[in-house]
């Protein structure tokens, strides 16, 4: 009744063109972006910044690049972690010998290093597909964790192979309390999006598209393979290069090779599975949904009285996972992405049934 | 003749590049004879035990087409299922529980994953097993525990020193590896009768060659998945029980049996005697790199300690991947549009 675009007449290319074409979808991100900068620093505790907040903010960067490829360009990746190491050991790099670079411009060369990395393990991308890609894909994790781990330069000599991070500078703005890492990671995801929002909507995403719905078939129609796959893996592991310079950075401050190994890779794979194949929306709800599921597992026996010890939540934590990636797969392959457009079209008919 | 070679240089040269590698620690006189042959053993057998891994994967690929992602984390689940029950009951008996045990996880995955995921892509249906995955590492380990536990076969775990005659000190061997490569072997042989010589072994392949003409000739599709699930189940539970003899049955079986996956792209992925020569081809390959090509690594880039058998297995899958994409026996993939 509220929710439907009759009367919103397009009347010239750029209002034909615009992200948002429905006057109450921008008023409701209008209204989203408000209470997130203004409500939701001065009513939130430190705790929940800390342990949510901040990890979705990060994760649903990484998932929005992760989507890209697996989403959008078809291509799978069983080792997007290894790629999330490559931006933080190169921000670490970075800032540990140029010490003078601004923090954005060692997330943009942090972001540009894993993106010649991804390239570089999307080669075999070429010539191969779907699963196939997967294990060569896993190839880059256990080399990249083996990397990190051996060579000592990386980690600058550490003893102990682990790396610490002074807190970040800003032009002189320092991002150490939870409010300020939630608000500066805030406007990272938002030119993230807005950027990845474009890409898919213009002629590089539209190839991508078609690369996934059927390369050979593209390939006839005239759009270059190598092209499109590698666009794909560049730009989706920049994203998830800076994301791995955040985790590092802004979220862990001191971390081990460790911290980016398979399990965080299929993590991220999960993120995308769950929210949504093929939806930025999705990489959202699927970042969420990975944060929040692990705390509320933790939670909940609590609640009911039945305590369980922690070996058994993470065990559960494993059955859950499991089995609510085979129940979206068949019940709904296209992700809590799906719910939410299904809902919306419910809105737009309210209170009519058709 | 002479358009072959140009076609499969690259592949050539790579096959050229492991045989050097292989025989130069031994042409250059950087490890004594002795040692050398001991390496090369050490790595066929484990080289056995990926393949039996490997083994799982093609057949289950064979016959439906899936990406078995979680055949790693059946050889946990058998290995841990037989650990737990031999403690009450003797160890043959725990076996054939355990093989009661995997057929009926066959028969569940078939009725709960495969068959509402019919005719879906099979990135899907790959993606489905990442998930088997998990529940399966997480549901064996609530149900059975998390700590190690051991198998005992009864086999003597002392190496003994053979052929002294011929090389000086003799080589160190492990009778328990030789029993393995054993079981191995009479495994595969009884799975070549079976798929060769039984009714059920002839609907499999059909199955695996076209799905809707073996459908449309009265194969029953679902059955024939159960059979292949319990198959590669049981395979799973061979591998699981040997390994867990080995190393101890724990959670990092798991992942060690994540190395059956570059030992299938190297064989061929719808190949069996490819799973058995290309976990051959890992498991020595990445001994040699470990013990030969570690050291001077670690000292001429100053690394911290080797581990280069983390990820030989899949850079060499990779390098395999690139030169031919088909692996060593699988069959060439055309695409039409």
């Amino acid at each position: 009744m509220f929710y439907r675009e009759n009367g919103q007449f397009k009347s010239s290319y750029g209002s034909d063109q615009q992200m948002l074409p429905i006057l109450q979808d921008r008023a409701f991100m209008f209204g989203l972006l408000a209470f997130a900068f203004l409500v939701v620093p001065f009513v939130v505790r430190d705790y929940v910044f800390l342990s949510l907040l901040i990890p979705f903010l990060i994760l649903a960067v990484a998932a929005l690049g992760l989507n890209l490829l697996v989403g959008y360009c078809g291509q799978i990746s069983l080792g997007h972690a290894a790629f999330m190491a490559v931006g933080a050991y190169a921000a670490y790099n970075l800032v540990l010998r140029v010490p003078q670079l601004n923090f954005l411009v060692v997330l943009v060369l942090a972001g540009l290093i894993a993106a010649a990395v991804g390239v570089l393990f999307g080669i075999p991308s070429l010539r191969i597909k779907g699963l196939y890609l997967g294990v060569a894909t896993l190839a880059a994790q256990f080399f990249m964790d083996w990397v990190f781990a051996r060579v000592k330069w990386f980690t600058n000599y550490a003893h102990s192979g682990s790396v610490q991070t002074a807190p970040l500078e800003l032009f002189g703005w320092t991002v150490d309390s939870p409010v300020e890492k939630y608000l500066f990671l805030l406007c990272v995801l938002i030119v993230f999006t807005i950027v990845a929002n474009n890409l898919v909507r213009g002629h590089i995403g539209r190839a991508w598209m078609a690369t996934r719905d059927m390369d050979v078939a593209a390939e006839v129609i005239g759009i270059r393979p190598v092209y499109a796959k590698l666009t794909a893996f560049a730009i989706s592991s920049f994203y998830v290069g800076v994301a791995g310079a955040l985790w590092g950075f802004v979220h862990l401050g001191s971390w081990e090779p460790l911290a980016f190994n398979l399990t965080l890779s299929l993590n991220l794979l999960f993120m995308v599975i769950i929210g949504g194949l093929g939806s930025l929306l999705g990489s959202y709800f699927g970042a969420a949904f990975i944060v929040v599921l692990p705390i509320v597992l933790n939670q909940v026996p609590a609640w009911l009285g039945v305590p369980i010890s922690t070996a058994m939540a993470s065990h559960l934590e494993f059955m859950i996972f499991g089995a609510l990636i085979v129940f979206f797969l068949i019940v709904e392959p296209h992700g809590l992405a799906r719910l939410w457009a299904i809902g919306k079209e419910k809105m737009r008919l309210w209170p009519f049934p058709h | 003749m002479k358009n072959m070679i140009g076609k499969e240089g690259p592949f050539l040269a790579l096959c050229a590049v492991l045989l050097i590698g292989l025989v130069l620690p031994l042409a250059t006189g950087a490890s004594a004879p002795g040692f050398y042959v001991e390496v090369l053993l050490g790595g066929l057998m484990a080289g056995v035990l990926y393949s039996l891994v490997a083994l799982g994967f093609a057949l289950i690929f064979k016959a439906s087409g899936v990406f078995n992602f979680a055949q790693g984390a059946m050889v946990l689940f058998a290995a841990l299922a037989v650990a737990r029950v031999a403690e009450r009951i003797p160890l043959w008996a725990a076996i054939v529980v355990g093989i009661g045990i995997m057929i009926a996880l066959a028969w569940l995955i078939e009725r709960l994953v495969l068959r509402p995921l019919v005719n879906q892509e099979p990135i899907a249906l790959f993606m489905a097993t990442l998930g088997l995955t998990f529940f399966l590492d997480g549901f064996g380990q609530t149900v059975w525990g998390s700590d190690i536990y051991k198998i005992e076969l009864g086999i003597a775990k002392e190496p003994v020193m053979v052929l002294q005659s011929i090389f000086q000190g003799g080589i160190l061997v492990n009778k328990e590896d030789f029993m393995a490569a054993l079981v191995a072997a009479a495994l595969v042989a009884s799975l070549a009768l079976f798929f060769q010589k039984t009714s059920t072994g002839r609907a499999l392949r059909a199955v695996a060659d076209d799905h809707q003409a073996a459908q449309s000739i009265g194969i029953p599709l679902n059955r024939m998945w159960v059979i292949v699930w319990s198959v590669a189940g049981i395979v799973a539970l061979v591998a699981g029980v040997i390994w867990g003899s080995k190393l101890g049955v724990q959670f990092s079986l798991s992942l060690v049996a994540l190395k059956a996956l570059p030992v299938v792209i190297l064989g061929g992925f719808t190949s069996v005697p490819g799973a058995i020569v290309g976990g051959l081809i890992i498991g020595v390959g990445e001994k040699m790199a470990e013990v030969f090509l570690g050291p001077p690594l670690v000292k001429a880039f100053d690394l911290a300690g080797g581990g280069i058998e983390n990820w030989f297995a899949f850079m060499l899958a990779l390098m395999f991947l690139l030169v031919r994409p088909q692996g060593l026996f699988g069959e060439k993939h055309i695409d039409r549009v």
